[in-house]
C-alpha cells in the first residue's frame, strides 16, 4: 500500500485529497501513475509538477516502496 | 527573534506586531506588510492549502536568507492556512533593524518569495463555485529582482 497526495487542482481530477493505492513491492514511479485513471495519469504527466517521496522532493526516476507517502505538488499559486 | 508560524484560526495583526515590538526595543525601525484576502468581483472566500513537510520549513528558510542578507534584529513571518472571508488577514510579515531600509528590503524580499516560491495553492469561491487560481507571470518577474548573493 502506498498513499498518494494531491495538491492544488490535482485534488479535483483525482476527485480526492490522497488515495491509497496496492502495491506489494518497490515499484518505479511511472509504474505508480500508469495504475491510475487515464485523466489522472495524464494530469500527472505535466513536466511542472514536482514530486516529493515522504516529505522530501525527489528529481527523476524515483521507485515508491510499500508504505510510502508519494505527494504530487502542482506550480504554486502564492501565498 | 525569528518567528515563524503557520494559523489555521484567525490571524490578529495588532497582536502579534505589538509582541514583535516589544521584544526589538532597540531596534531603530520596525516595518511590517500585511496581506488581507482581496475582495470584490463576486469573492466569497479564499481557501488556502499547504503540503506539511515542505512549506512551514520553506518559510523558515525564507526568514533565515532575508536574515542573512540583511542586518536584521528580527523578522516574523505569520501565514494562515485554510477557509478565509474577503479582508481576513492573511500574511503578516514585519522586520526590526537598527536602519530602516534593512527592513523595508527584508519585508519586500519576502513577499515577493512567499507569493512566488512557497508551498501553497489557493482557490477562491465566486458565486458559489471555487476554482484553483494559477501561478501569475507577474511572480517571476517579482522574484527576478532579487539577485542571489554570490
Amino acid at each position: 500500500m502506498a498513499r498518494l497526495v494531491f495538491l492544488g487542482r490535482l485534488e479535483d481530477v483525482a476527485g480526492a485529497d490522497e488515495i491509497t493505492l496496492p502495491l506489494a513491492a518497490p515499484t518505479p514511479l511511472d509504474a505508480v501513475v500508469a495504475q491510475l485513471p487515464a485523466a489522472l495519469a495524464r494530469a500527472l504527466g505535466d513536466p511542472r509538477i514536482r514530486v516529493a517521496v515522504n516529505g522530501a522532493l525527489v528529481a527523476g526516476p524515483a521507485l515508491i516502496a510499500p508504505g510510502d507517502e508519494l505527494a504530487f505538488l502542482p506550480p504554486v499559486s502564492g501565498g | 527573534m525569528r518567528v515563524v508560524r503557520l494559523l489555521d484560526t484567525a490571524l490578529d495583526p495588532a497582536a502579534e506586531l505589538a509582541r514583535f515590538a516589544a521584544a526589538h526595543a532597540g531596534a531603530g525601525g520596525l516595518v511590517s506588510f500585511l496581506g488581507q484576502v482581496r475582495g470584490g468581483e463576486g469573492i466569497e472566500a479564499l481557501d488556502l492549502r499547504h503540503f506539511p513537510p515542505l512549506t512551514l520549513p520553506g518559510i523558515e528558510a525564507l526568514a533565515d536568507s532575508a536574515s542573512a542578507r540583511w542586518r536584521l534584529d528580527g523578522i516574523a513571518i505569520l501565514h494562515r492556512i485554510g477557509e478565509m472571508p474577503p479582508a481576513a488577514p492573511i500574511v503578516l510579515v514585519a522586520a526590526a533593524a537598527r536602519h530602516r531600509r534593512d527592513a523595508f528590503s527584508a519585508v519586500d524580499y519576502a513577499m515577493d518569495h512567499l507569493k512566488s516560491d512557497s508551498w501553497f495553492w489557493k482557490r477562491e469561491k465566486r458565486d458559489g463555485a471555487w476554482r484553483w487560481i494559477e501561478p501569475r507571470a507577474e511572480d517571476g518577474a517579482d522574484l527576478a529582482r532579487w539577485a542571489p548573493v554570490t
